[in-house]
């Protein structure tokens, strides 16, 4: 009796075990849809407005895209955004690329950096938005604003910032040695000299963590890293040891060899702090490292007026080429479900004026959208960071529009990692820089082959 | 349903013969026996086996970003053992077992000893302070060192600035190995302190009247008693820290940003499969390195405890 009792027991919480089992399954699905009121938007960041129209999934990191988000809601009578934060760079690259490889978990729209583009395009991710409304928006943005996101004809996202390069500086450290801003990279390591000699600190700082940074100088001293022809995807030009690259590395590498620059990983604490504590007297970065230096709380109160910005230096000053670190666009990927209507979200998410002028006033963004580019009070402004200094006219607007726009490659992060390895053995000075840039040459390369690609 | 039918058929029959009775018994023994067994064979085989045989079957294939995928069998362990990149991982893991596992035990077994003898006030205050490491996260754990070694916020500036001498960089492409060992060694050897303490209080005290009366100390007590008596513990913990170390993941991959470039992304075995299936969208060559790491987990595990069977005790 006892027995039968556990055994009728036992096959009730088998069978519910089961139940359960599926329940859980199908109800979760069933749940989304029914709160959400539009595909997979259950569990947005945003509140929804409109609940009766169509929903669009976006991730991106903007720190000011919750505004973005609901600006574009209050004003679109077609279709709702609903957003989440999955996390800023890599760790949002790594959610999608493991979406990609299941076939299934990625949003609709996307917010990427413009250099990882053909990384995803080549692996059929992202779709191209050009019969979409392309001609109605293609006005707003410059040549080559529009070339970052393209790929042969097709494009796969819509510019929303870039990252014009110019020479951060401490104006204090550069009273105290009178230093002028050097304009040429010459001129910068004979500043570094004199300061160092004084007893100054570090004149800047290289850094094996960012390798975009990195190829940004090589292309500015005329390196073409990767060539191809997006009708021939499977064959590609892989150039990363002419001289220009390794003229670049060697350069950097001699800095820091003599001591001049210091090596610390940028983005991290002991970098942050490095520049606030006035460790380094120039920040070799894009437009938008101001608004990342006063999320840290730099320039503000004691530290008003300290920094101020010249010019990226040049190699050759009678011929001035500018060059371009980070930047991002909103794509749309080849899982949304309309991509038709999550190409409307791409094109006018962050291009409304209010979003706009909220981003550059704040220093989120370094605009590509012509409407403020072209704004005069974006051009007059008076940046509070560099002491009241009309950054945007003097540095970084003319350095966006000589801005040519370069060719990435479509293994952006096998690179960067590689890079990063190659940079780290010249700073513990066991390769030369001509050294590192063969070696790395022959990594790439090698991983170009391994996936399929004719090497050229 | 069925189980149940089948059930109350054989209840009347079995009253009158003995032999099917019993093979009905033995039967219905049998299926109980299944039902204590199936909830934890469901979850078992859903969580463990089969993610298994996944990455198994993953790691047969190679995907490439021109061409697609094929079917390769071993290429990719092939691979593997041919691969710098896993073999420098492998070979810094193995290394870093032969340093930490031993000093790890070594102060494990030492307080345990000490806790164990000693009994005042601040017995238990001390137990709970040398067991608090365990209760933090790696992860927070990794942070809080790796501010602790930095050369900006760490104390370790101030404290050789008193003597005007420069601070050791455990950062360093030269130190970190040490920088690791000592975050380890402080994360764990609580953790494992405790496994011995409880097998030190499980000894018969009994044994130690003996002992005593017989003129022995407290260092004999301690070596020829205590020790010999908590081997199957100290086992327990050397093949928990054998599989913890070789398996390395969270504090490298945590220090990295922290430690400028001397951390790479093939530091390991486990942070190369990681940045291989989740950077580089390569899930083949992932789960590959992922199972050949476990064949070296699984070949260290078994020639340590072949070598120490043999002898029954562990000293």
């Amino acid at each position: 009796m006892n027995n039968k009792r556990l055994l009728t027991a036992a096959a009730v919480l088998a069978a519910a075990t089961t139940l359960a089992a599926c329940s859980s399954g199908g109800g979760g699905g069933g749940g989304g849809t029914a709160s959400g009121g539009g595909g997979g938007a259950s569990n947005c960041t945003n509140t929804i407005p409109k609940k009766n129209l169509p929903t669009v999934t976006m991730w991106g990191w903007y720190p000011n895209m919750q505004l973005v988000v609901d600006n574009f809601n209050k004003q679109n009578a077609e279709v709702q955004v609903c957003w989440t934060n999955v996390g800023q760079g890599s760790d949002e690259y790594d959610k999608f690329q493991t979406a990609i490889s299941a076939g299934t978990g990625a949003p609709d729209v996307i917010m990427i950096e413009m250099d990882r583009i053909p990384t995803f395009q080549i692996q059929k991710a992202l779709v191209d938005i050009k019969k979409f409304g392309f001609d109605a928006v293609k006005a707003d943005y410059g040549p080559g604003a529009w070339k970052d996101v393209s790929i042969g004809d097709a494009v796969y996202g819509v510019p929303v910032d870039g990252g014009p390069m110019a020479m951060i500086y401490r104006k204090d450290i550069f009273d105290k040695y009178d230093i002028k801003p050097p304009k040429t990279w010459a001129e910068y390591e004979q500043a570094a000299q004199k300061m160092k000699d004084a007893g100054g600190p570090q004149f800047g700082d290289f850094a094996a963590n960012v390798s975009a940074l990195t190829m940004a100088l090589q292309i500015q001293k005329g390196a073409s890293p990767f060539t191809y022809d997006p009708a021939q995807q499977s064959t590609i030009g892989i150039k990363l040891n002419d001289q220009a690259s390794k003229d670049v590395l060697d350069y950097w590498g001699n800095l820091a060899k003599k001591g001049l620059v210091g090596t610390q990983d940028q983005f991290t604490p002991e970098y942050i702090s490095g520049v606030i504590n006035g460790k380094y007297a120039t920040y070799i970065s894009a437009a938008w490292a101001p608004g990342y230096l006063t999320g840290a709380g730099v320039g503000k109160g004691e530290d008003t007026g300290k920094f101020a910005v010249a010019p990226l230096p040049q190699w050759d000053p009678a011929n001035p080429v500018q060059v371009n670190w980070g930047g991002s666009a909103f794509s749309v990927t080849s899982q949304a479900k309309n991509p038709e209507l999550a190409a409307k979200v791409a094109y006018g998410l962050y291009a409304d004026k209010e979003s706009l002028t909220d981003g550059w006033t704040n220093q989120i963004i370094f605009p590509l959208n012509l409407k403020a580019l072209n704004d005069p009070e974006f051009i007059n402004l008076k940046v509070a960071f560099f002491g009241g200094q009309q950054a945007n006219k003097e540095v970084y607007v003319p350095a966006a529009s000589a801005y040519k726009g370069m060719t990435y490659s479509p293994f952006g992060q096998y690179y960067f990692d590689a890079m990063t390895k190659q940079v780290s053995a010249i700073i513990d000075g066991s390769v030369t820089g001509a050294q590192a840039a063969d070696k790395l040459q022959e990594d790439v390369a090698a991983y170009a082959k391994e996936q399929g690609f004719t090497v050229q | 349903m069925t189980l149940l039918t089948t059930d109350t058929k054989s209840a009347p029959r079995a009253r009158d013969k003995t032999p099917d009775r019993r093979g009905k018994v033995r039967l219905r023994e049998h299926v109980m026996g299944w039902l204590f067994v199936g909830p934890f064979g469901i979850v078992f085989l859903a969580l463990l086996i089969a993610p298994l045989a996944y990455a198994l079957y993953l790691s047969l294939f190679q995907k490439k970003l021109i061409g697609g995928t094929s079917f390769v069998l071993f290429d990719n362990y092939v691979k593997a053992f041919t691969d710098p990149s896993f073999l420098s991982g492998s070979w810094f893991v193995i290394r870093f077992s032969l340093v930490s596992i031993p000093l790890q035990i070594i102060v494990a077994l030492a307080m345990a000893l000490i806790l164990d003898t000693v009994t005042s006030l601040f017995t238990r205050f001390s137990r709970l302070m040398i067991f608090l490491p365990y209760a933090i996260p790696t992860v927070i754990g990794a942070v809080m060192w790796g501010f602790l070694y930095s050369k900006s916020f760490g104390p370790l500036t101030d404290l050789f600035g008193l003597f005007g001498a420069t601070p050791p960089d455990f950062l360093s492409g030269n130190l970190i190995f040490y920088g690791l060992v000592n975050v380890v060694t402080w994360q764990w050897a609580g953790y494992y302190m405790i496994i011995l303490y409880a097998a030190l209080q499980g000894i018969d005290p009994a044994l130690y009247e003996a002992a005593r009366m017989d003129g022995a100390g407290r260092w004999q007590i301690a070596l020829r008693i205590k020790i010999p008596l908590i081997a199957p513990a100290l086992l327990l913990i050397l093949v928990f820290s054998l599989i913890g170390t070789l398996q390395f993941f969270n504090e490298p991959q945590i220090l990295r940003s922290l430690a400028a470039g001397t951390i790479g992304p093939d530091f390991t075995p486990n942070m190369y499969a990681y940045q291989q299936a989740f950077a580089l969208a390569n899930f083949n060559y992932g789960s590959a390195i992922s199972f050949a790491l476990g064949g070296i987990v699984f070949v260290g595990v078994y020639a340590f405890l072949f070598l120490t069977r043999k002898r029954r005790t562990f000293l």
